[in-house]
């Protein structure tokens, strides 16, 4: 990368891998339960984090000298909820579809943790640049788990992927389920997102060693 | 680090300055947008009734309104007659499609008549009656428009909802669900029964449409139960209308 030193790219790679917001610093798992059941949705709201904690982390990190330490929390939750709020408004009025895509996900966004933890441990202590690459680094971090789970969640508990019937029609009898397989239903419930996650987390430490807190 | 910015008098002014700052910042959105997002939720309503008429540029699985720049034209072409039932005077409204639904239900709370809006479509010699729905899911509201013929069997149906969850409830908006719906019947033996979102009709491929129920969805009862509820107290107020219909 030419573009970035070293320590500027390892702000976006480390959350890829040894310093994953899910699966190492177990953030932002109840919006990583709550909308995996499909992989359209998985995808939809990594890149609507993506968005908001980068722009969040540039404002927050601008005005970090400014912001009184006593009610810095408050301010980080203004922030967030304004700019999500901006933009919930102009997608529904120049981008009417994808605001109702985008509906259910408002309220999540706002109180991701994901969002205030890079808010308080980066953005409060670093210039703008490192905050922007440190808030998208984690943004994708984020996703990529969310889209692994997401895909996971819908091929197996209904058999599609982005709403396309890829192993067949459970109702005609076709593809696969012509040979008695069935879709899991459970795989479609919370608590399959939180056992699929935790199988993220065995693989990965089982990789790394060094991940593995005593 | 004792700065500045730890005065309590710095604080204080700092969230005055900032809720100050944010509060025009959101005013000036809300103000400056509001003209077009109210226009393109008018353009929906005229989409989702004529979606549920069948009126609609669906592909084989997905459910695609009739575009954006054509829906006026078409709206006028095969919404032939707009009523608003009140009791048992019905008069015509070219406006009846605005009514807020959410507004007569609060206003029929404090006692006042309510007022129905339902509208009449012709196609290809048929006439539909569509209705608008709103009841609640599991997380907030769920609303819906449902096309009837005369005798009250669903022609079509659009459901939409604010907030239920993705994969699951969320799900009462795609075809698979609301195409189950047509050809159901609402009436059972000459007395309205609705339309029950059933977990047990054994009936997957939904072949029996005079049993009054449509297949659940797996992992989302509870807006299935929100639908079958509103179906069922919406939809029977709109009885004594479609009994004048059989007397003419």
């Amino acid at each position: 990368m030419g573009l970035l030193s070293k320590k500027d790219a390892a702000l976006i790679t480390d959350p890829f891998a040894d310093n994953n917001p899910i699966t190492i610093q177990v953030l932002g798992i109840c919006s990583a339960l709550a909308i995996t059941a499909e992989l359209k949705a998985s995808i939809v709201m990594a890149v609507s984090v993506l968005f908001v904690l980068g722009a969040g982390n540039v404002v927050i990190s601008l005005m970090r000298n400014i912001i009184p330490s006593k009610i810095r929390i408050i301010v980080q939750l203004i922030v967030v909820a304004t700019l999500v709020i901006i933009v919930d408004q102009v997608l529904k009025a120049f981008a009417y579809e994808l605001s109702k895509t985008l509906g259910a996900f408002i309220g999540l966004i706002i109180t991701n943790c994901i969002i205030m933890g890079r808010f308080e441990a980066f953005a409060l202590a670093n210039g703008p640049w490192r905050s922007f690459l440190d808030g998208i680094g984690n943004a994708l971090g984020y996703g990529v788990i969310l889209i692994i789970v997401g895909f996971f969640r819908e091929l197996l508990g209904s058999g599609t992927l982005l709403g396309f019937k890829v192993l067949g029609d459970p109702i005609e009898k076709t593809g696969l389920y012509a040979f008695g397989y069935e879709n899991n239903g459970f795989m479609l419930l919370a608590p399959m997102a939180l056992i699929v996650v935790g199988i993220i987390i065995w693989i990965q430490r089982s990789r790394n060693v060094a991940l593995i807190e005593d | 680090m004792s700065k500045r910015t730890d005065s309590n008098l710095y604080t204080v002014l700092f969230a005055a300055g900032m809720v100050l700052v944010v509060g025009a910042l959101l005013a000036f959105f809300a103000s400056a947008l509001k003209p077009t997002i109210n226009e393109n939720k008018r353009i929906e309503k005229q989409q989702n009734i004529l979606y549920a008429m069948g009126v609609n540029e669906n592909d084989e699985t997905s459910a695609i309104f009739v575009s954006k720049d054509k829906v006026a034209d078409v709206f006028a072409k095969y919404i032939t007659k707009q009523l608003v039932i009140q009791g048992s005077k019905v008069t015509e409204d070219a406006k009846a499609y605005l009514i807020d639904v959410k507004k007569e239900q609060t206003s029929a709370k404090e006692g006042n008549e309510r007022r129905l809006p339902l509208f009449v479509g012709e196609k290809d010699g048929k006439t539909f009656y569509i209705a608008p729905i709103r009841g609640k899911g599991l997380w907030d509201a769920i609303w819906g428009y449902v096309a009837m013929d005369a005798d009250m069997i669903v022609q079509g149906a659009y459901f939409d909802h604010k907030g239920e969850t993705a994969g699951l409830g969320a799900n009462i908006k795609q075809r698979f669900f609301m195409d189950d719906f047509i050809g159901e019947h609402l009436m059972k033996d000459g007395s309205f029964k609705g339309i029950t979102i059933s977990k047990s009709n054994n009936d997957p491929k939904n072949e029996d449409k005079t049993d009054n129920e449509v297949d659940a969805i797996a992992g989302a009862t509870i807006t299935g139960d929100g639908v079958s509820a509103m179906i069922k107290s919406e939809l029977k107020k709109y009885v004594s209308f479609f009994n004048t219909l059989k007397t003419n």
